[in-house]
């Protein structure tokens, strides 16, 4: 029977909680601006982000924060008319720089998108795609890597019998969760999400959720989020943009209990407009 | 309140009418060409050659089989083409080159089917002065072309922008993006547009008369005039023999129920293609 | 499905089982320092007590994070809530057990004074009554928390005892009034261990139950 004394006695030596040590930048930006034609949509964005670590952006709608996620894989480019200024890095190297190819880079920085969006093939396909496109015909490589993809997307069990069925007869969440196992199967080392779950019912994301959480461990995570509790849940970093400009990044707990900025306080609160 | 109600129920009324109306005549020609042809059709019809003047029997075996090298022609001509021309439309919609690509397309499309006709006469009839099965081929790819262009830019451009990011995101170049996500996902559109362009060429005479002309042998050769149901069909009808004019029905109505056949398949895969893409 | 939010809430189920333990230590130590007239156990009981505290720092901080972060609801929010209120009623004993402690190292430096009350016995009943608090917590056990609540009668009972019997003590002798009076603040302070043991066993039973105890008519507990 449990009493206090053995509730303790398992307790004690289990591992303190853990405190946020800060880990060295994954991805580091410095005055970067973006340009649709004419018009300025990030005004010099800096920030850094740590690696293993989920950093969110949150701020309402057209301030810039997907155009920035957009911005660190290069899927950007294309769109006419968009050109930048400043600087982004990943691990040193300049995404924009001149030995930089963007199709190299997308596979290292994956991507997934608000609305699940696999494509017309078996649920296999989807997630072989990246791994046949860069190249891999071993049939047994590709099992075991689609394998190991859908079971890290939490996916695995629910697909494992079939795999040949087209990625449609998925539902909205599944479908999403196998865009992620797709983003993972080329292995990259950053994963962009921008709104993966604001349009799934409470129960997909909370199963997203949980899924970022679990992610993070070996994945840098860079979420859009409209929904300030999620970002409040997932992320340990939080970025508040507004207006295309960098109003306040810091640590989550800090920008839901303790804002520095009198705009990121009435975003967070409810006040804001 | 009431007024609304007698308002929405006349509307009604006026909407059905005019359905009707314009169903009747298709009902009619439907009917008159079953009623007609029907009789006329038998095996022999399918595989035997013409009869001379004054033999009864005989059918349109080598018609038949004209046609479909006409419209085999026709398509290895225009698919190709079209299908390429498509994508460029689908993929760099904005340019100068692609405005014009696509203007001419849609002039192309409304060009009477005649002076295709006499401008497949002009470029491959006239310098071997020779009818042929070539030159009718080419004169229905040209009628096919532009349906083909058009449908395949329409189709690929249904086609979620979020499938191509979802590619790219992934690795994939653009090129890669369009023919191994975005082609195969408007694949079952673009059949569909291929058989809706083939079913349109099929009842063509008028570029036949002076390209493929007519042949009343059994031809297989590309180079020598071949016959076409349509020609058939058109020269059996002017005739003032009673049996051919019965042949003639029985040709009509092989060509009505092809073109209908067509039309439903294609009907069939635009509505897989829906499924396919509404997720 | 699992959720990172139960992590979350066994870690501070941790950190508020491990402050427990401290505070189960302090109380059976100043017991010992006072029927053992040990100074040296008081002193260590009393240089203890920061630890205690910052424990109960690192509990609120620790619980407001995770307010902030996952909106806690039902039976997350009645957790949260009940940590929220349970933490200071253990800081509380942990102060009490530390003024036990005081008492006692004042009461070392006069010649011994050991009058036969009831002290020991209620000392033990409230150590008892804290005990089986933190056992009832950890197992959800409203039923057990009941109990305990009933219990802080007899607790009241016996600080009434020995209150009269040193009572007595100082009307016999006028020197013993100043060590009598520090075991009647002594009998006061585990008197009040018992009350902060029934106070957590109140949010105990709101945490199993949804049920606010606190000033209800008996019937209704």
């Amino acid at each position: 029977m449990t009493t206090f004394a053995t509730e303790v006695a398992t307790r004690v030596n289990a591992k303190p909680a853990d405190m946020n040590t800060t880990t060295p930048a994954k991805i580091h930006v410095r005055d970067f601006d973006f340009f649709y034609g004419a018009s300025k949509v990030l005004h010099g964005i800096s920030m850094d982000m740590p690696d293993k670590q989920v950093t969110a952006l949150i701020g309402p709608s057209g301030c810039g924060k997907s155009t920035f996620l957009r911005s660190i894989n290069r899927m950007n480019d294309i769109i006419p008319d968009a050109h930048h200024d400043g600087l982004i890095e990943i691990d040193g190297k300049s995404v924009y720089g001149g030995g930089t190819d963007a199709v190299e880079l997308r596979r290292r920085v994956g991507m997934v998108f608000q609305k699940s969006n696999p494509f017309p093939k078996s649920i296999f396909d989807n997630v072989a795609y990246g791994l046949k496109i860069g190249g891999l015909r071993n049939r047994r490589q590709l099992n075991e890597i689609v394998e190991k993809s859908l079971t890290r997307a939490a996916l695995w069990d629910e697909v494992k019998d079939r795999l040949q069925t087209s990625a449609f007869a998925l539902s909205g969440g599944q479908q999403q969760r196998l865009c992620i196992a797709r983003a993972l199967a080329v292995d990259p080392e950053i994963l962009l999400m921008d709104e993966p779950a604001s349009a799934l019912d409470p129960i997909a994301t909370a199963k997203i959720e949980e899924l970022i959480y679990e992610l993070k461990d070996n994945f840098t995570i860079v979420i859009v989020t409209h929904n300030m509790q999620q970002a409040a849940r997932v992320s340990d970093r939080t970025a508040f943009f507004m207006l295309g400009k960098l109003v306040e990044y810091s640590e989550t707990k800090t920008i839901f209990m303790n804002p520095q900025q009198k705009m990121t306080e009435d975003y967070v609160t409810g006040r804001f407009g | 309140m009431v007024r609304r109600r007698i308002v929405s129920r006349v509307a009604e009324t006026l909407c059905a009418g005019a359905v009707l109306l314009a169903l009747v005549p298709l009902a009619l020609i439907l009917f008159y060409v079953l009623r007609q042809g029907i009789g006329a059709l038998n095996i022999a019809f399918f595989t035997e050659m013409p009869k001379p003047v004054g033999e009864a029997g005989g059918g349109m075996a080598n018609a038949i089989v004209g046609t479909l090298i006409l419209i085999g022609i026709a398509a290895l001509f225009a698919v190709p083409i079209g299908c390429v021309c498509g994508i460029h439309l689908a993929e760099y919609p904005d340019t100068k080159f692609s405005s014009v690509v696509r203007f001419a397309a849609d002039v192309m499309n409304g060009v009477p089917s005649i002076v295709v006709g006499i401008f497949a006469y002009g470029i491959v009839v006239l310098p071997v002065k020779r009818f042929s099965a070539i030159a009718g081929g080419i004169a229905l790819g040209l009628l096919m072309l532009p349906i083909v262009v058009r449908t395949t830019e329409e189709l690929l451009r249904l086609v979620p922008a979020g499938l191509r990011e979802g590619a790219l995101a992934l690795g994939a170049t653009r090129g890669r993006a369009v023919f191994t996500v975005i082609v195969p996902a408007a694949l079952p559109g673009i059949l569909t547009g291929i058989l809706v362009a083939i079913a349109r060429v099929a009842g063509e005479t008028a570029p036949l008369l002076f390209t493929s002309f007519n042949n009343r042998f059994w031809s297989t050769n590309l180079g020598q005039p071949i016959a076409s149901l349509t020609v058939q069909v058109f020269s059996y009808a002017i005739s003032p023999y009673e049996d051919w004019h019965r042949q003639a029905w029985a040709g009509a109505f092989l060509l009505v129920a092809m073109i209908l056949t067509l039309s439903i398949l294609a009907r069939i895969s635009v509505r897989g293609l829906e499924k396919m893409n509404r997720p | 499905m699992h959720r990172h939010f139960d992590d979350d809430i066994e870690a501070i189920k941790d950190m508020l089982l491990r402050m427990g333990a401290m505070i189960e230590d302090a109380i059976s130590q100043s017991i010992r320092a006072l029927l053992e007239r040990d100074t040296q156990m008081a002193e260590e009981v009393i240089a203890r007590d920061d630890e205690i505290d910052q424990m109960e720092v690192a509990i609120d901080k620790r619980t407001i994070e995770l307010i902030a972060k996952m909106q806690p609801a039902a039976s997350d929010l009645r957790f949260v809530a009940t940590i929220m209120k349970i933490t200071p009623e253990l800081e509380r004993i942990a102060d009490l057990a530390q003024d036990v402690c005081e008492r006692v190292i004042e009461l070392n430096r006069e010649p011994q004074f050991k009058p036969v009350t009831q002290l020991p016995q209620l000392a033990e009943n409230a150590q008892k009554m804290v005990r089986e608090a933190l056992d009832a917590f950890v197992r959800g056990d409203a039923m057990l928390a009941r109990e305990v609540i009933r219990h802080d009668d007899v607790v009241d009972q016996l600080t009434e005892d020995s209150f009269r019997a040193l009572l007595t003590y100082m009307m016999e002798n006028p020197r013993n009034i100043s060590p009598a009076i520090r075991l009647t603040f002594i009998g006061k302070y585990f008197e009040r261990m018992a009350d902060n043991a029934t106070n957590i066993c109140e949010m105990v039973v709101y945490l199993v139950e949804g049920k606010m105890i606190k000033h209800a008519a008996p019937d209704n507990r």
